[in-house]
């Protein structure tokens, strides 16, 4: 009985029009034990457990459950079977009561009418199974993401869910959270619930898991111990080790491009100084909220700011104009390309052309030929994969968007790139891709300024690190010298004002 | 070139079957042409009820019809295009149309003169539009509705609300060169401003930029705020054109000109293809949109269809064009 899964993906395939994100996958989960799904973003475990979900059916294979194959056409029917999804972007509606989250569609009745005390009392008890004390009347919005994880997870359990399926549940959360949320685990492993744990961490997995699935680009790579060294999973989780990863080739650093001096904008960063040599990249690492995007969407001028200058190859950029810093050599790439990087709906060509629709128009006539020539070498230089360039940019893949937004500039001619999460959402080839793009701009003299919340990258790409902590420059340290430990101390640590 | 127009991608020919990669270009083009397909059918259909549709002095009787709707539109097209929407371009046009007879008339300025003062109206109600949205940051449809009531009333002020005699110029644009009506002239001239500005100037492809991501044109440097006031000074210079033409065929300006065109506009410009949310439209589009509306509007007087029924009927219209577009784009 113990032996047989209580699901099993069966070598599961799941297309999107022309598209395989999931490529014959085979999923055992099992009684009391936790399975750990392992890939990078985008590797297709969304997709996967989105099929045990009730989100997507599968294009082939089949679902079997307790040994029956079975089809989960929808959420309800994944709930009926006993399974319940923690999704990475949480499901509570935040103005409703924490009791009617929990109870949601199934509220106890009494003459018709929703029996309150009921409620309470059976929400009470949910939140009891996981150790969680707040008030039940209490709008599920007003907790913190941990608190509402665990509303989640006491919703799941009140369903009288065998089987927990957990995606990212750690993204957000603090060591200390975590701590209580993996005693929470333990708990319901030895009472016999089955898991499944999506996770990017790879320390995590030893202290959490039992057995661990690797996929890589939607194919099932494979099954190994959870005791598996982490050096070891990155291999499989990439397929390649880390220094083919980050091909950081460096060039020697020449004179300063870029020159920050006493950044400031009230309440968002403070006295923030850099420079920035031809050559270079400065990598900027930090924790989400240190105020790294705000410092760099204002050097490129995209946002105002207060104090301080901006200096560009020795010439001082006016505040918060675009169009200046533009033209004088600096190039930002957003964080969000889909939602301020790119015209969605427009061609691959017009998205490459922006930056140099205006300023090299003649008599404000387009330069028909010389746009389509500029974007045709772009496109060749950076590989973008696409049927045409009259494609529309929405429909190419996210890596090759981001080749689209990194080709404006370098058709553009400019020499200082801030790239702000330049590899977030795009696929382990492209990344490379992207890194070498970064390795090209340095050797013809170009300097690149990195934002980037991946650690690894910022390590692996940088010539130096800045990092920052609540608004400020926390420290520069050398990519040599620098280490997680050593980043992460500095994110972390607390600045304070110099009081003289 | 690149186009913002969606293009559909051509049929992959199916092995040995020849006859259904004939039908799916056909399809194709039917899909990429919508709006085009339905005009030709209406065509049809109102010749076939009745036979006089057809003659050439009707069709000529659609082109004058059309024309000031038409011309209205393409203006509007740029500012559809950029996600915002022109409600005071019928005021806008009558101001105009005011201006240029009152000018020439009370103040006895030379035709050519007044006439300039009429389109200096227009790019001026345009520009405040423009810095409207673009500098104090007011929705398009709000700065516009005030426009709307500003033109409407300065018109009624400017003429005491009696009709002005237009000059010789002004008349001159409502009659006929031959036997072609000068106001398919000026649609037509206005038609092929409207494309080059849309197609070949760098301002125009911005257009497009801006309405298909103001933040993403914005990042790239393109300067949002002076192609916004561009947009509605264009659109603001199109009304007065229009204006200016209509007061021509009557010989003179009313106060109430042009009362409601705004909504004919928008709905020549939607039923072109463009889409209100911005980014996408095509001035081809929007004639063939001002033609349809013309069609059915000459069509339903020619087969004696009462003046209020032909209103019900446009809005009908209007829905289901701009519904079957919805459609198509979501299959696509």
């Amino acid at each position: 009985m113990s032996d047989q899964p209580i699901l099993t993906l069966d070598h599961v395939t799941k297309r999107f029009g022309p598209i395989t994100v999931v490529d014959d996958v085979t999923v055992n989960v099992h009684r009391g034990r936790i399975q750990v799904l392992l890939g990078e973003n985008g590797a297709g475990k969304s997709t996967l457990i989105n099929m045990a979900a009730g989100v997507h059916e599968p294009s082939s294979g089949q679902i079997i459950v307790d040994g029956h194959p079975t089809r989960i056409p929808d959420t309800k029917a994944s709930e009926a079977l006993g399974i319940a999804t923690i999704h990475q972007e949480l499901q509570l509606v935040s103005s409703l009561s924490v009791a009617e989250n929990i109870l949601m569609g199934r509220l106890p009745q009494r003459f018709g009418l929703v029996d309150k005390r009921e409620m309470y009392r059976l929400a009470t008890e949910a939140l009891t199974t996981v150790g969680l004390h707040v008030d039940p009347h209490m709008p599920a919005g007003a907790l913190g993401i941990a608190r509402q994880q665990l509303v989640e997870i006491a919703k799941a359990l009140s369903l009288k869910a065998r089987l927990l399926i957990l995606d990212e549940p750690t993204a957000s959360l603090t060591k200390h959270e975590i701590e209580h949320l993996f005693g929470l685990i333990s708990q319901l492993r030895s009472e016999g619930v089955g898991m499944v744990f999506i996770s990017h961490h790879l320390d995590e997995i030893a202290s959490i898991g039992d057995s661990v699935t690797v996929i890589r680009d939607g194919k099932f790579v494979a099954e190994v111990p959870a005791t598996t060294p982490e050096p070891e999973l990155v291999r499989l989780m990439v397929g390649r080790s880390i220094d083919e990863q980050f091909p950081r080739r460096a060039t020697p650093p020449q004179e300063p491009l870029l020159s920050v001096q006493g950044l400031t904008r009230k309440g968002t960063f403070t006295d923030v100084s850099f420079e920035v040599r031809a050559g270079e990249v400065l990598g900027i690492a930090g924790l989400v909220g240190a105020g790294r995007t705000e410092v760099v969407r204002a050097i490129a001028g995209a946002d105002p700011y207060d104090t301080g200058t901006v200096t560009v190859q020795g010439k001082p950029l006016p505040k918060g104009r675009i169009g200046a810093a533009i033209a004088a050599g600096v190039g930002l790439v957003p964080e969000d390309r889909k939602a301020v990087g790119l015209v969605l709906g427009a061609s691959v060509e017009d998205n490459l052309g922006y930056a140099t629709l205006m300023s090299s128009a003649r008599y404000g006539l387009v330069d028909r030929r010389g746009q389509a020539k500029r974007a045709n070498l772009v496109a060749k230089r950076l590989a973008i994969r696409m049927r045409g360039l009259g494609q529309r940019v929405g429909a190419l893949s996210g890596g090759n968007q981001q080749k689209v937004v990194l080709g404006r500039w370098i058709s553009a001619g400019s020499k200082v790139l801030i790239l702000d999460e330049p590899t977030r959402g795009v696929d382990v080839g492209a990344k490379v891709e992207i890194y070498q793009l970064m390795n090209e701009i340095t050797a013809a003299g170009g300097a690149v300024v990195m934002v980037s919340s991946e650690l690894p990258e910022v390590l692996g790409m940088s010539d130096r690190i800045l990092v920052m902590s609540d608004g400020r420059v926390a420290g520069v340290l050398a990519a040599a010298d620098a280490d997680q430990h050593t980043v992460m101390s500095l994110a972390v640590k607390e600045v304070e004002p110099d009081r003289v | 070139m690149s186009n913002t127009q969606e293009t559909t991608p051509t049929a992959q020919k199916a092995p040995g079957a020849d006859v259904t990669s004939k039908r799916a270009k056909i399809a194709d083009f039917v899909s990429a042409n919508g709006a085009l397909v339905g005009l030709l059918v209406l065509c049809v259909a109102m010749f076939i009820a009745t036979p006089d549709f057809l003659t050439p002095n009707n069709l000529l009787n659609v082109g004058i019809q059309a024309s000031v709707v038409a011309i209205l539109a393409f203006g509007q097209t740029f500012v559809i295009v950029t996600a915002g929407i022109d409600l005071s371009v019928g005021s806008v046009a009558a101001l105009s149309a005011m201006v240029a007879a009152f000018t020439g008339q009370s103040w006895g300025m030379p035709p050519l003169v007044a006439l300039l003062f009429g389109l200096l109206t227009g790019l001026a109600a345009g520009m405040l539009s423009g810095a409207a949205t673009a500098y104090a940051k007011l929705p398009p449809f709000i700065a516009t509705l005030a426009m709307l009531s500003v033109a409407r009333g300065l018109t009624l002020v400017v003429s005491n609300g009696i009709p002005v005699p237009t000059s010789s110029v002004v008349t001159w644009l409502g009659g006929s060169i031959g036997p072609i009506p000068m106001p398919v002239v000026v649609l037509l001239v206005m038609g092929a401003i409207g494309w080059f500005i849309l197609n070949r100037l760098s301002v125009g492809r911005a257009m497009y930029a801006v309405g298909g991501n103001l933040e993403a044109a914005r990042l790239s440097g393109i300067p949002v705020k002076r192609v916004l006031v561009t947009v509605y000074a264009l659109s603001g210079i199109f009304a007065a054109v229009a204006g200016l033409v209509l007061s021509g065929r009557l010989a003179s300006a009313q106060p109430q000109a042009a009362t409601g065109y705004e909504l004919d506009a928008i709905a020549a410009v939607v039923i072109g293809g463009a889409s209100l949310a911005g980014g996408v439209g095509r001035i081809s589009g929007t004639l063939i949109g001002a033609l349809v509306l013309a069609v059915i509007r000459n069509g339903l007087n020619l087969l004696n269809v009462s003046a209020f029924w032909q209103q019900v009927i446009i809005g009908l219209v209007i829905a289901v064009a701009v519904g079957i577009d919805v459609l198509r784009r979501k299959r696509a």
